[in-house]
């Protein structure tokens, strides 16, 4: 399977890509990229153990990166875009030095700006986001494009395989918003507090 | 042997404080700093490809419980401010450790519209920003501020000044 987004590419429904994700999401600690990944992950349900970033555009892996060297024994999944990622794509060097073993990161790929009218981002422009990964050194990189090979990402997530990398193919579409809690405060002591991290005091 | 001096001292106030992960981008004014902390077992040190990047990293190693503290100079305050937006959004603590370039006899005059703005560009995000002079203030003043910080979930920055810095590199 080749291809960055192009428009004639197959891709998933996103929706479904993120319900394979977290089926069997166990001990999984989720951290959502700002824009359509968050949706996504509210679609499925909203858990104390996901954190949806609001803003701060670029900081989902590294948000990840820093919860999973302090948390090792729990496996951490960053979900984001295309376009959140190419904002901060130094964390994939960072996290290819880093290499923690229970941080995996999949970047739902739709080639467009979802949220700001479905502009083309560079994938669609030819930037190959696993090459980039792998050049960055991280371990096990998938280029995904159906849901095996989805299924197979989220089982090595759980079972802290990593550092992982996935670029999943997903369809330029929009579904319905499914917006989770907003206030950044709450989300952070919600899921401190479900780690056991946080006193109730 | 290993000289005090308040490299040394800034070191142990972040043990006392119980910082466990640093994220920084390398530095000379913080190279001492950065050496000793890359040598504990006790704190996970991460080198950065841009400040910014420490931000976010700040966030996630406090939603899994774990203390950070940042290492920058002051033109890599710059790179943090829209990501310091997403500190105050979700009130995370954060404590910044910044040497200053351009102000005290500086050689490159391209670093001297950051450095002159470093404190204003902080306190715009609502950081709170002490400012070092003197040797011995350092260390009191880190601990003072990661004890606010974490007292408090606030966003808050140490800036050694570039005459600290400088006193101290002439001698070497």
């Amino acid at each position: 399977m080749t291809g960055n987004a192009l428009p004639n590419e197959p891709g998933l429904e996103r929706r479904a890509a993120m319900r394979i994700l977290l089926e069997g999401r166990g001990e999984l600690l989720l951290v959502t990229g700002l824009g359509s990944t968050s949706w996504d992950a509210a679609a499925c349900g909203d858990d104390a153990r996901n954190f949806y970033l609001w803003g701060g555009m670029g900081a989902a892996a590294m948000t990840g990166l820093g919860l999973a060297l302090a948390r090792p024994e729990r496996p951490v999944l960053v979900v984001t875009g295309d376009g959140e990622i190419l904002m901060g794509l130094g964390a994939l060097a960072t996290i290819g030095v880093e290499r923690p073993p229970n941080l995996a990161v999949a970047v739902f790929d739709n080639g467009h700006y979802g949220e700001t009218g479905m502009q083309k981002s560079h994938t669609a422009g030819g930037v190959a986001l696993a090459g980039v990964a792998r050049a960055c050194g991280i371990g096990r990189v998938f280029d995904i494009c159906e849901e095996t090979a989805l299924a197979e990402f989220a089982k090595a997530a759980v079972r802290c395989e990593g550092p992982l990398f996935a670029r999943v193919a997903i369809r330029a579409e929009e579904p319905p918003r499914v917006l989770p809690p907003r206030d950044g405060a709450y989300l952070k002591t919600r899921f401190r507090r479900a780690l056991g991290v946080e006193s109730e005091g | 042997m290993i000289g005090e001096d308040w490299r040394d001292e800034i070191f142990a106030a972040l043990k006392r404080g119980e910082i466990r992960q640093i994220g920084y981008v390398p530095d000379a004014g913080h190279s001492r700093l950065i050496d000793l902390c890359r040598a504990d077992p006790e704190i996970r040190a991460v080198g950065l490809t841009s400040e910014e990047e420490g931000v976010a990293l700040a966030a996630g190693a406090w939603l899994g419980g774990q203390r950070p503290a940042l290492l920058m100079q002051s033109s890599g305050v710059g790179n943090c401010i829209n990501m310091l937006g997403m500190i105050k959004a979700c009130r995370f603590p954060l404590l910044m450790l910044v040497t200053m370039r351009g102000e005290w006899a500086e050689f490159n005059p391209w670093q001297v519209p950051m450095g002159s703005k470093t404190a204003a560009a902080l306190e715009l995000m609502d950081v709170l920003v002490y400012r070092v002079e003197r040797a011995e203030d350092a260390a009191e003043t880190v601990a003072a501020a990661l004890d606010i910080a974490f007292n408090g979930s606030l966003a808050t920055a140490v800036l050694l000044s570039q005459r600290l810095i400088g006193a101290k590199r002439w001698v070497k």
